[in-house]
């Protein structure tokens, strides 16, 4: 069958089976927008920014195990997309972003609305292609999605220059990709599960540290599995949250820069490390000779072999996908009819809840002002947990983080590595399309929600019944307390004046707002919110300007170096 | 520690820029970077030379693997191998300097490709510090220009970088 590019394109996505496109139209994508409105098997959600097609599409398939599409137009489309992408290559988010380019004769001649795509993007991507020659688009397209969601997940980003979309050519769709240059390693390597099994059987002081690749890789089931056989604690990176259930004994909370007391102590002082789909980030070990300090075999598995002993030295490297390994791990260590050291486990638990008594995630809960942990709490409890969470970057995040207690995988929604103001809000749009009816929450900050504000709309057009969580506290939060603790209480630029009233701009926009300056009406207003099934509501908590997350670790410290609230 | 690096890479578009926005973007060191297309022209080989500690220059080959044209990475430089470059000299070459030049040329195996009234080209192939002895050796205000290819290198015996 013969079709023009465009057509191609769209009959790409409907084999992928892709619900969503996020996107906003432009001179070099008009083809394929035509095209779009002659078919209704795949729905375009109109974003107000690229930016937020991009959050968007990455917020679907953070929640969902689909690979999230975004659709825009060359030049300024393209770069506005650019943060976008950036969050979820740090992240390893799947996803096929499709962009208009110039036609073919024009590019290189500073056309209008040009920009060079491919080299913008190409540090920010899994991969890219600029699609020159219609016969190859298909292709192109196919191999896309397949690098997207394969391996270590990424995005991958496909330019597609005018005159490719009205060409013609005839249409097949490849069944299956090989590439020789491509080939990520699934099955772990026999020898090396041994050895970590045995060092696992060894352990005295046992620790599970697991990142957002458990999340990734679908792995949680595997990984509990795991972690109830051995009885080890277990901590998760804010990417990992949810990987394994927060409610369960056996977990010890977050760690890191904004970890628990006892995660962070576990970490730095267990003998056996068991580090699954996790990369030593700096937010997490703080300074690695500080880390290095206490002697520990690390046994690390990873589909990445470049995230082994990329910061921190290991003696055990797995590379592999998680499930695989762990459920080859899991039967190795059932055969072997061998259990951990229980007397030495039970000493180490011993230690372990003697950090816990710390209870480092204590607050004023007779504050007579809006405690910001105290939102969290009660969201968590109104939610019953269930909630799908989406946060954006700042104090906020880390509340969200330390106070919601994720059971599942997949319900946890932030911007960790690149750390994108702006994120929280398309990302509940892109999440509330792939789990309409269920409840979906965007924990903001009045600086984060204000950078991708616009996509309000978007949310009343396709009528999307985001809570927006807005933990008003009249800063830059975490850039305040950064202020406070290391710069002398110089609070440059980290004050918003002039904050507009939430509350009419949610109903300017068509949307419900609401204001809650009283720990009392906490409650009673999140209640009624989520009640609100079919509405947008804005709520603006008037929380604490001066509360500051703890514990903390200073950038550059160790980890057990921990700032801890009752110390102030 | 200097290691010598050999890749085969997809020979497509672009796929130089990613290596070399590699080592840009995660600030490596790259001394020479060489790329042509190999008997089988939908691959290219290129060679790397780079600086680092063991630690960074495993870093290096584990991202390189992770480019997507990537197909092999070895360090050549792990064991016995073979590094070769080319430079091409322009001298003036006038007076007693004419005999004396032909004579540092002879000395370093090297060939005079181009000839005029006051000028030479000298031709010479050799591992990087062959090519910097000669530079040395001649007289450096008798050097006009100079261009290096920079390392191309293969291992020895029955080691082979292939797909």
């Amino acid at each position: 069958m013969v079709l023009t590019g465009a057509e191609i394109v769209i009959r790409c996505l409907q084999e992928e089976k892709v619900e969503y496109v996020f996107g906003y139209p432009g001179g070099s994508v008009l083809f394929i927008y035509d095209e779009l409105f002659k078919q209704d098997k795949v729905r375009h959600v109109l974003v107000r920014h690229e930016q937020g097609a991009v959050h968007a599409a990455d917020g679907y398939a953070r929640s969902t195990e689909k690979v999230g599409v975004a659709l825009v137009t060359s030049g300024p489309g393209v770069t506005n997309a650019v943060t976008g992408i950036a969050t979820a290559y740090m992240d390893s988010i799947p996803m096929v972003i499709i962009t208009g380019q110039v036609p073919t004769a024009y590019i290189g001649q500073d056309a209008f609305q040009e920009v060079d795509t491919v080299g913008i993007t190409r540090p920010c991507v899994k991969h890219n292609y600029l699609v020159k020659d219609i016969r190859e688009l298909a292709a192109t397209i196919k191999k896309a999605f397949y690098l997207a969601k394969s391996g270590r997940p990424g995005p991958v980003l496909v330019d597609i220059p005018k005159d490719i979309s009205a060409a013609k050519c005839e249409f097949s769709y490849p069944k299956a990709i090989a590439m020789r240059s491509y080939n990520p390693v699934i099955k772990g390597h026999q020898g090396q599960i041994k050895k970590a099994a045995q060092l696992l059987l060894e352990a005295k002081r046992p620790m599970i540290y697991t990142g957002g690749g458990v999340v990734l890789s679908n792995a949680a089931d595997k990984l509990a599995k795991l972690v109830r056989q051995l009885g080890f604690p277990v901590t998760n990176t804010l990417m990992g949250l949810g990987g394994y259930p927060a409610t369960d004994r056996q977990f010890v909370g977050m760690l890191g820069m904004h970890g628990t007391y006892e995660a962070n102590m576990a970490m730095q002082h267990c003998d056996v490390l068991l580090a699954v789909g996790a990369r030593f980030d700096d937010r997490v070990i703080g300074n690695p000779e500080h880390f290095a300090e206490v002697p520990r075999k690390i046994i690390h598995i990873d589909i990445d072999p470049s995230s082994i002993s990329k910061r921190v030295k290991v003696d055990v490297p797995i590379v592999g996908d998680l499930p695989e390994v762990l459920e080859d791990v899991s039967k190795l260590l059932a055969a072997s009819g061998e259990h951990p050291d229980e007397k030495a486990l039970k000493a180490w638990w011993k230690q372990i809840d003697e950090w816990r008594g710390k209870d480092c995630l204590k607050y004023d809960r007779k504050s007579r002002i809006i405690k910001p942990q105290f939102v969290v709490e009660k969201l968590y409890e109104v939610t019953k947990g269930e909630a799908f969470v989406c946060s954006d970057v700042g104090q906020h995040q880390m509340w969200a983080a330390q106070y919601y207690k994720f059971d599942k995988p997949r319900r946890w929604m932030n911007s960790g590595g690149l750390g994108t103001m702006g994120f929280g809000l398309p990302a509940a749009m892109g999440v509330q399309l792939a789990h309409p009816g269920s409840p979906v929450a965007c924990v903001t900050g009045e600086g984060s929600v204000q950078m991708c504000i616009q996509e309000l709309s978007t949310c009343k057009q396709y009528r999307l019944p985001v809570k927006v969580i807005l933990l008003n506290n009249g800063y830059l939060g975490m850039v305040r307390q950064w202020q406070q603790l290391f710069h002398g209480n110089r609070y440059s630029e980290s004050y918003v004046d002039a904050l507009p009233d939430f509350v009419k701009l949610a109903e300017a926009y068509g949307h419900v707002g609401m204001r809650i300056d009283k720990p009392g009406d906490v409650e009673g207003a999140l209640k009624e919110a989520f009640k609100r099934k079919d509405d947008l509501v804005f709520m603006d908590f008037a929380i604490d300007p001066k509360e500051n997350v703890y514990p903390m670790v200073q950038g550059g410290k160790g980890l057990t170096e921990m700032i801890l609230s009752e110390e102030l | 520690m200097r290691h010598v690096i050999s890749l085969l890479i997809e020979n497509e578009a672009g796929a130089l820029s990613r290596v070399s926005g590699l080592f840009s973007a995660r600030a490596y060191n790259i001394e020479s970077l060489t790329v042509a297309p190999t008997e089988d022209p939908s691959m290219s080989r290129m060679t790397i030379v780079s600086t680092g500690s063991d630690d960074v220059i495993e870093q290096i080959t584990k991202q390189l693997n992770k480019l997507v044209e990537v197909i092999k990475v070895v360090d050549i430089s792990e064991a016995a191998h073979i590094e070769r470059e080319l430079m091409l000299v322009k001298v003036r070459a006038t007076g007693k300097d004419r005999e004396e030049m032909k004579r540092m040329s002879d000395i370093f195996r090297g060939r005079i490709i181009d000839v005029t009234e006051s000028t030479y080209v000298i031709e010479l192939t050799g591992n990087t510090t062959k090519l910097d002895s000669f530079i040395e050796a001649i007289d450096g205000s008798l050097i006009l220009e100079t261009v290096r290819t920079g390392v191309c290198g293969i291992g020895r015996g029955d080691r082979v970088l292939k797909v």
